[in-house]
């Protein structure tokens, strides 16, 4: 599947078409923000320190594509973004768009909390580059996407903040744009907040859209990205493959000694990633949160990114607070002479029954993945891979139901007796 | 999958009126409506305020300025006088909300491929849809005070049109300036302030005399207001001419409009870095 949409990929027309585009802002040494010092000092020249934020970018992007701009902060790429969305005017150079673009620089721009929610999602179609009529007729698809049809005529200002956040989330969906940019900051917030973002944003992908996601969070490029750029010190460093985009960004970030890093086990490695990971209830249906007591079944299909000698794959349960709880190691189920081995793009489904002994509560889950299991180099780490919850009434303490068979029997008789 | 060709099309980049025309329109009327509801919504008199403010104001100055200066020769001067605070009203509700509109909307600027030149526009629509319902007002008392309909009244749009452009054109120029000057708020609430007694709103230009009337004569509100008093009230009230008194507003007229579209040009595609 991933080789064919490669291969697909590379087949698609461009989408977007960036050409030699540089940008410098002046940053007035001492702002001159009012008239007065401007007449006091008429003869001295306002000083400007000039911050050359992008030198001399090109790339394309093509059409149906999940492309990241990856780099450190103050690199430059969220003023490219904005470049892009026709935000900033670019010094020199030009950016072309095939089919309508939308930027997503934050999530609920342009709401206003003294209108209803029927009035700003025609705002704000509108603002994502609809037609008022167009904007009007998606109305009621938003509103249903949202679940919010019955408080369509509430005003913003008394809405909670999670039915803002899903009020948001439809516009942006409901947008329905040919092009959209997606600036990190809208996934910032909790954990759950951006993974469903960032799911979001991977259907819109599977819907032939093209996506452009800045960011400076390497697993999540890794997770969801076909192709990547690299942007540092305002040029472009490298243009291509996302694993090797993110290696080089490890390499900017940590003087270049990636092993030893890597053997200490602070950083991921881009030999495996992960494809999918989810639960299901005792009817394999697909669910979010678990009931408590009921067992249910845990799937994770990974991916070799290279060939992997003697993987081991590891998962851990956290609770809310970053403990862990449990977990479960699992070394590849070989058939006979098989070797124990993996080559690069073969997937592997770890799945099965989990007896659920959850207390109610919010919990996380982690893996991470070990080739050479003598040698145990990572191939893969990543924390808070999916997050969940147990819900049910029997509280107890800490974590984890315990299974026992303990019973409290009076010793002494009682008197008189 | 099918893969429609769409072309590649040049980004527009920041620009007053990025996104088409279509759009703009869009966007100006959308904007204008929902601050239009969103300034009388929130009170318990509705859309009523937009008319008890000018009507208020009307009855104070009409107190000072009948009982103690003694205007009451001038004929018709209740009405006069409300037409003259509702027009000059249009002007100075415009252009002062005009001047932070760009900035307090910092959010769509900087976040969105947005059209500059909606936000002041925008400002201006929301003051016509409330000169409009003044302005039935107007046409309430007109017809309370027994004047006679005449031709002359179709001629009123044409005034409206010109003291809308001008209106605009200042509103462009404050709104695109105050993002890099933050004093133009308070120099313009001087100024507006200045140009209300500087304009001839609370008195007919005649009443003064000397340097004072060349100067008020001047004002490029000056015509407007006269011309409006001359067609709609009072057919008989002079009106200044002389080559000059014509020329001046004239040129004032044209050198403002051409400023703001000058300055709104330079000013918008960096707005957003300003801010």
């Amino acid at each position: 599947m991933r080789t064919r949409r490669s291969d697909r990929l590379a087949q698609a027309p461009v989408a977007i078409e960036v050409r030699g585009v540089d940008k410098t802002f002046q940053i007035p040494r001492h702002r001159i923000d009012s008239l007065k010092e401007r007449l006091t000092h008429p003869f001295t020249r306002q000083e400007y320190r000039t911050l050359q934020a992008l030198h001399d970018i090109s790339f394309d992007v093509r059409k149906g594509e999940f492309f990241g701009i990856l780099g450190r902060n103050g690199s430059g790429k969220s003023t490219l973004l904005k470049i892009m969305a026709s935000i900033y005017r670019p010094d020199a150079g030009r950016v072309r768009v095939a089919g309508r673009l939308a930027p997503f620089i934050e999530l609920g721009v342009g709401f206003n909390p003294e209108l209803s929610s029927r009035e700003n999602v025609q705002l704000n179609g509108v603002l994502m580059g609809l037609s008022r009529r167009e904007a009007a007729r998606r109305l009621d698809a938003v509103l249903d996407f949202a679940e919010l049809r019955e408080f369509a005529d509430l005003k913003l200002k008394n809405y909670s903040s999670g039915m803002m956040v899903r009020l948001a989330f439809a516009v942006m969906v409901e947008a329905d744009a040919d092009v959209m940019l997606v600036d990190e900051v809208l996934a910032v917030g909790d954990a759950a907040f951006s993974q469903k973002c960032l799911s979001v944003f991977s259907e819109l992908r599977d819907r032939g859209r093209t996506i452009v996601l800045v960011t400076h969070d390497m697993p999540t490029a890794q997770r969801f990205c076909d192709r990547a750029m690299l942007i540092h010190d305002s040029e472009l460093q490298y243009f291509g493959d996302i694993e090797e985009t993110a290696l080089r960004y490890y390499r900017l970030n940590f003087g270049g000694d990636v092993d030893e890093i890597r053997r200490a086990g602070m950083l991921p490695d881009v030999h495996a990633r992960v494809l999918d990971v989810w639960l299901e209830n005792s009817n394999r249906e697909r669910v979010q949160n678990v009931e408590q007591n009921q067992p249910f079944v845990f799937n994770c299909l990974i991916e070799a990114r290279r060939p992997l000698e003697e993987p081991v794959f590891s998962f851990q349960f956290l609770n809310d607070e970053g403990v862990e709880l449990a977990g479960f190691t699992k070394f590849l189920d070989l058939p006979d002479g098989r070797r124990d081995s993996l080559l690069a793009g073969q997937q592997v489904l770890v799945s099965g029954e989990i007896d659920n002994s959850f207390l109610p509560g919010r919990y996380h889950l982690s893996a991470w993945v070990v080739r050479n299991r003598t040698a145990g180099d990572w191939a893969f780490h990543e924390l808070r891979l999916l997050e969940f919850t147990v819900y049910g009434t029997d509280m107890g303490p800490g974590s984890i139901k315990l299974r026992e068979n303990v019973q409290a029997v009076v010793l002494t008789p009682e008197e008189g007796e | 999958m099918t893969v429609e060709e769409l072309p590649l099309r040049e980004v527009p980049g920041p620009s007053a009126l990025g996104g088409g025309w279509r759009r703009s329109l869009d966007l100006l009327y959308l904007m204008a409506v929902t601050e239009f509801k969103r300034t009388y919504f929130g009170t318990v008199l509705g859309y009523l305020w937009s008319l008890c403010r000018p009507l208020m104001l009307f009855g104070v100055m009409l107190v000072v300025f009948t009982h103690l200066l003694r205007f009451s020769t001038v004929v018709h001067y209740p009405v006069l006088l409300l037409m003259n605070i509702v027009l000059f009203g249009f002007f100075q509700e415009a252009t002062n909300a005009a001047v932070p509109s760009i900035v307090s909307n910092e959010g769509i600027v900087r976040k969105t491929q947005f059209p500059r030149l909606v936000i002041p526009l925008s400002v201006v629509l929301t003051s016509l849809f409330n000169l409009a319902l003044n302005l039935t007002v107007v046409f309430a008392f007109v017809l309370g005070f027994g004047i006679t309909p005449r031709w002359t009244w179709l001629l009123l749009p044409l005034l409206i049109l010109i003291l809308l452009v001008f209106s605009t054109a200042v509103a462009m120029i404050l709104s695109s300036l105050y993002p890099r000057f933050r004093d133009v708020m308070i120099i313009w609430s001087v100024v507006s302030t200045t140009l209300f007694y500087a304009s001839p709103v609370l008195y007919p230009l005649q009443k003064l005399s000397g340097p004072t009337q060349t100067v008020v004569a001047l004002n490029p509100l000056t015509p407007i207001l006269e011309l409006a008093r001359r067609w709609l009230i009072d057919p008989a009230a002079p009106v200044s001419g002389g080559t000059l008194r014509i020329a001046v507003p004239v040129f004032v007229y044209a050198a403002v409009v051409a400023a703001a579209v000058w300055i709104f040009r330079r000013e918008a595609p960096r707005i957003a870095e300003a801010l």
